[in-house]
């Protein structure tokens, strides 16, 4: 890469050398720039490259995103950027796709492409930043606001009943299902880099905080002085516990459930052991009712299955295999015949 | 029957033992086969040499219930020794399988035109479900016409006895004994039919034999049977035609290679996003088998994923394309504001339907115009090109394919569902008679300062194109408005003046690249002109033709190049007393022509899902000429 342009970023890049020059605009106190600054700080740890990196989004304020990326970036309309990822990464497939949507883009407006995306397991990072809210029209319920929020739109509560997007991904059949907490700065480079080392669709759920209309929607579970105890961090291999190792889950074998049980003198043996690629289990860690239980978060599922474009790119290879794309004989295919002579008609 | 129906054969104008042409249709049930009928019918005709034009026109039930008015298919092929550019205003002969056959078609016939009507299926079930309470082969009410009634289904079974088929499969005979009687009446060879349905049924020689026999046996019939009357030969010259190598050819077909030979000229793979719509989905199916020309498909979940990859995969370096019909062209409306803003090539093709919602899925129309020019939130300029024949989409995508990468814009492609199903003899050209237009990405790193996406062709206007995996071009582009140049969000008032500006006259620039508006016939000026676009033209040009011959001081303009409009078109239009736009919608290009030019442009509207006739046109031209003003 030429050294001269202000683009060039150097091997072992450093994080700063990813943000653009354009004024990141999100409010003051924004989760968004946490996420941001997460993203950033991934990028020179996984070895990324500028110019082989694109982020999609679709709209709202976490779709500002690719502004602030020293990459190619689309920001593109309304709840459609996974479609657009699919023809990028099926145009070529060599590129890194990253996806950024929130809660109404892509689970509203968009929660159709999504469901595909999903199913197909395009390989791009999705990372969905879940603020329960509309943030950019000002304040309205989103599909993922509990119900009972105040809103503009919404003025006596919503009544609908919220979606939840892990289990939303894990029933369209995605393959790679993480959730994490937009402070958690220590957490998020550990999933962005299993998420983008994993070849498929990586669904990577981020709780953030709308400082402006939805602030403290998650303090039950993400602030930090009660850290320990509201949140269960998945690893594979490892026991599912919570709360400094005095907490765990169990599974009731009689009823199929999860339930919480004290752990006596690092008596771990009945706790669970999470098992990232048991979709079952996967199941239940999500569907989990926080209070009762913790939040589940880290990677919850990953059990990798062939990529959309691989399949695609593979049969379009197979098939023109042997054949010569010979425009001439192309169109000369069909019921055909010869005229041989302006004067005599008859073939 | 026979003698009777000999004297009004007689009294009546018809036909001549040796036509310059003759309009045929075939009609019957969904499942008659009456489309594989029609479709073999014509190869024949090509075969012997004649100029065609066809008119498949089937319901939009796959399998409406057997016998019913709704379930009727036809097939209607012109063929001749002349030049043939429509489908013809008026069968002279009608093949009618059923009631229901009968009845819906046998009111287009030609007075004095042939009815074979096969009395097997006018029994009293049939008549019912067709609305008779007598059989009108009965009753005298066919008397306009010659009748030729007699047991198509029972001679079937009878030719293919020796098979051993159950009844249901022999009866599917009918159509290929149909088909035989049909070649000896216009004396035609049946190798080329026998071999085809040897290779269709490889898999299953007896029903190779079966439908061959039932083929030999209608031929066979129409030399023995001592009928008389009705039942002759005619002789149909073949057509002075250029000399060279023809296949048939629908709009459909014609469209897809036209996009594939577009993007080879390109030097670029091909992108197809499309989701399954009547009439545009035989342009996905074609493009689906064609990957060893770098071309991939992608069927999308729905009509906004279709555009929204093909929108993708054009920022990737690919062409885009997207296909569908005015209902699907409505949801992709924002997406297409984005490729407009973005400044990506794509080609957006609308197989024209009627309208509005999802009005007549199978039936023509050419109502999307002001869809295609206007039918966009914001100021939102594309190119619009049409196509006027199914030869001619093959030109038309091409040429569609070079504005959209020359000028980094989003080209809007109308064709209609009469040219998609339309088949018509091509003389195929030779790819290497046209000049390749190779795009040249952009690779080069600024020596210092940034890389501006948006910076232009000072000439064209056209921006830029850059594949992502470019090194040292990293940029962001979207739907919020650009800085002039730069690219990056701008919300400035003179930014955005200047950029809708720079939208426009860079589409606009566009007529500076394409042909002057030709005279399709006539002179350059005088009383009246025709104008016209899209699958009009076969019916406008032979009224058009048809009135000059009457010594009418008549021309015909069909404009391919609808947005923008080519630049001498205002001063051609004005060189004319009077201007008559025929159009199969309320009257869309009339009123472009009357805000573009302020000319009187008088529209005639036909909107019954059926092209237009050659005579309605033709008496639209007496009126116009005969009115004072």
């Amino acid at each position: 890469m030429n050294d001269m342009t202000a683009i060039a970023i150097p091997d072992g890049s450093k994080p700063d050398h990813w943000a653009t020059d354009q004024e990141v605009r999100w409010c003051p106190g924004c989760g968004d720039y946490a996420i941001l600054k997460a993203v950033q700080r991934t990028m020179p740890e996984i070895g990324a490259k500028p110019e082989n990196t694109v982020f999609v989004s679709g709209i709202g304020c976490s779709s500002r995103f690719p502004y602030y990326m020293e990459t190619y970036g689309f920001h593109t309309i309304h709840g459609r950027a996974p479609t657009i990822a699919t023809g990028i990464k099926l145009a070529n497939p060599e590129l890194d796709v990253w996806i950024i949507t929130g809660d109404g883009d892509g689970l509203s407006i968009g929660g159709n492409h999504m469901l595909h995306l999903l199913r197909r397991n395009l390989d791009v990072q999705l990372l969905l930043f879940n603020n329960e809210i509309y943030g950019l029209t000002k304040g309205q319920a989103s599909p993922t606001s509990r119900t009972g929020t105040k809103s503009p739109s919404t003025p006596f509560g919503s009544v609908d009943r919220p979606v939840n997007p892990c289990a939303f991904a894990l029933g369209a059949g995605g393959r790679f299902i993480a959730r994490t907490i937009d402070t958690a700065q220590k957490h998020i480079p550990t999933i962005l880099k299993r998420a983008h080392a994993n070849k498929g669709t990586s669904f990577v759920e981020i709780y953030q905080n709308c400082i402006v209309y939805n602030d403290d929607v998650f303090a039950a579970f993400t602030d930090k002085k009660n850290a320990a105890n509201t949140q269960l961090w998945a690893e594979h291999g490892k026991p599912l516990l919570f709360a400094n190792g005095t907490k765990g889950l169990r599974l009731n074998t009689a009823t199929v459930e999860l339930e919480v049980i004290d752990i006596i003198e690092g008596a771990t043996e009945v706790v669970l052991i999470h098992d990232e690629t048991n979709r079952m289990l996967a199941q239940l860690l999500i569907d989990m009712p926080f209070g009762e239980f913790p939040m589940a978060l880290g990677v919850l599922y990953c059990d990798p299955a062939p990529s959309f474009e691989t399949a695609v790119i593979e049969q379009n290879h197979a098939v023109a295999k042997g054949k010569k794309a010979d425009l001439n004989a192309l169109i000369r295919k069909g019921q055909s015949w010869t005229v041989h002579d302006a004067a005599t008609h008859k073939m | 029957m026979a003698t009777a129906l000999k004297d009004n054969f007689e009294s009546s104008a018809r036909l001549s033992n040796h036509p310059d042409a003759v309009v045929v249709r075939f009609a019957g049930d969904s499942g008659d086969g009456m489309q594989l009928t029609g479709g073999q019918f014509t190869l024949s005709s090509a075969l012997a040499g004649n100029d065609f034009s066809t008119f498949p026109d089937f319901p939009a039930e796959i399998r409406a219930p057997q016998g019913t008015t709704f379930g009727v298919s036809a097939f209607q092929v012109n063929f001749g020794s002349s030049d043939i550019e429509t489908a013809g205003d008026q069968p002279d002969v009608l093949i009618a399988m059923n009631p229901a056959a009968l009845k819906t078609n046998v009111g287009d016939l030609r007075p004095g035109g042939l009815v074979i009507a096969d009395t097997g299926e006018f029994g009293q079930r049939n008549l019912a479900k067709a609305g008779y309470t007598v059989s009108p082969i009965d009753d005298n009410s066919l008397a306009r016409w010659q009748v030729l009634a007699f047991d198509i289904s029972a001679l079937t079974l009878e030719a293919v006895k020796p098979f051993g088929l159950g009844n249901k499969e022999a009866l599917r005979c009918k159509n290929m004994w149909t088909l035989g009687l049909s070649l000896w009446m216009f004396d035609r060879d049946r190798a080329p039919l026998i071999a085809w349905l040897q290779d269709k049924f490889a898999k299953n020689p007896v029903l190779a034999d079966a439908n061959i026999a039932a083929l030999n046996a209608g031929h066979a019939y129409g030399e023995t049977a001592e009928i008389g009357g009705p039942l002759r030969q005619w002789t149909v010259d073949a057509a002075s035609v250029e000399p060279g190598y023809y296949r048939t050819i629908t709009g459909g077909e014609s469209l897809s290679l036209g996009l594939v030979a577009g993007a080879r000229l390109a030097g670029l793979d091909l992108f197809l996003g499309s989701y399954p719509i009547t009439p545009a989905s035989p342009i996905l199916h074609a493009l689906a088998r064609l990957k060893e020309f770098g071309v991939t498909s992608f069927q999308a979940e729905d009509e906004i994923a279709a555009i929204g990859a093909a929108i993708g995969a054009s920022y990737a370096g690919q062409l885009g394309v997207t296909s569908s019909s005015g209902p699907g062209i409505a949801l992709k409306g924002e997406a297409i504001g984005l490729a407009i803003i973005t400044e990506l090539p794509l080609v957006i093709v609308n197989s024209q339907r009627g309208g509005p919602s999802t009005g007549l899925p199978t039936k023509t129309e050419q109502s999307d115009l002001y869809q295609a020019i206007y039918g966009r939130n914001g100021d939102a300029p594309l190119v619009v090109l049409s196509t006027s024949s199914p030869t001619d989409c093959f030109d038309v995508a091409i040429e569609a394919v070079r504005l959209a990468t020359q000028f980094m814009t989003p080209v809007m492609l109308l064709t209609d569902g009469y040219i998609a199903n339309a088949a018509q003899p091509w003389l195929v050209p030779d790819m290497d008679d046209y000049e390749p237009f190779p795009v040249v990405f952009h690779t080069e790193a600024p020596a210092e300062g940034k890389f501006n996406p948006y910076q232009r062709d000072a000439e064209t206007l056209k921006r830029v194109w850059v594949k992502p995996g470019t090194p040292g071009l990293t940029h962001r582009i979207g739907g919020i408005e650009k800085g002039f140049d730069t690219g990056n969000i701008n919300y400035e008032a003179a930014n955005h003046q200047k950029m809708t500006d720079t939208r426009a006259n860079k589409i606009l620039g566009i007529a500076n690249h394409i042909p002057d508006q030709d005279i399709d016939q006539g002179a350059a000026g005088g009383k009246l002109v025709v104008v016209g676009w899209g699958s009009t033209y076969g019916p406008i040009r032979k009224a058009v033709e048809a009135a000059r011959a009457r010594g009418l001081d008549v021309s015909h303009i069909h404009i391919r190049y609808l947005w923008p409009l080519p630049k001498n078109l205002g001063d051609l239009l004005k060189s004319f007393d009077k201007i008559l736009v025929p159009e199969m919608n309320t009257g869309q290009l009339k009123t472009v022509l009357r805000d573009q030019y302020l000319v009187d442009a008088k529209p005639l509207n036909k909107v019954s899902g059926q092209p237009f006739k050659i005579a309605e046109i033709e008496a639209a031209i007496d009126a116009e000429l005969a009115r004072k003003g």
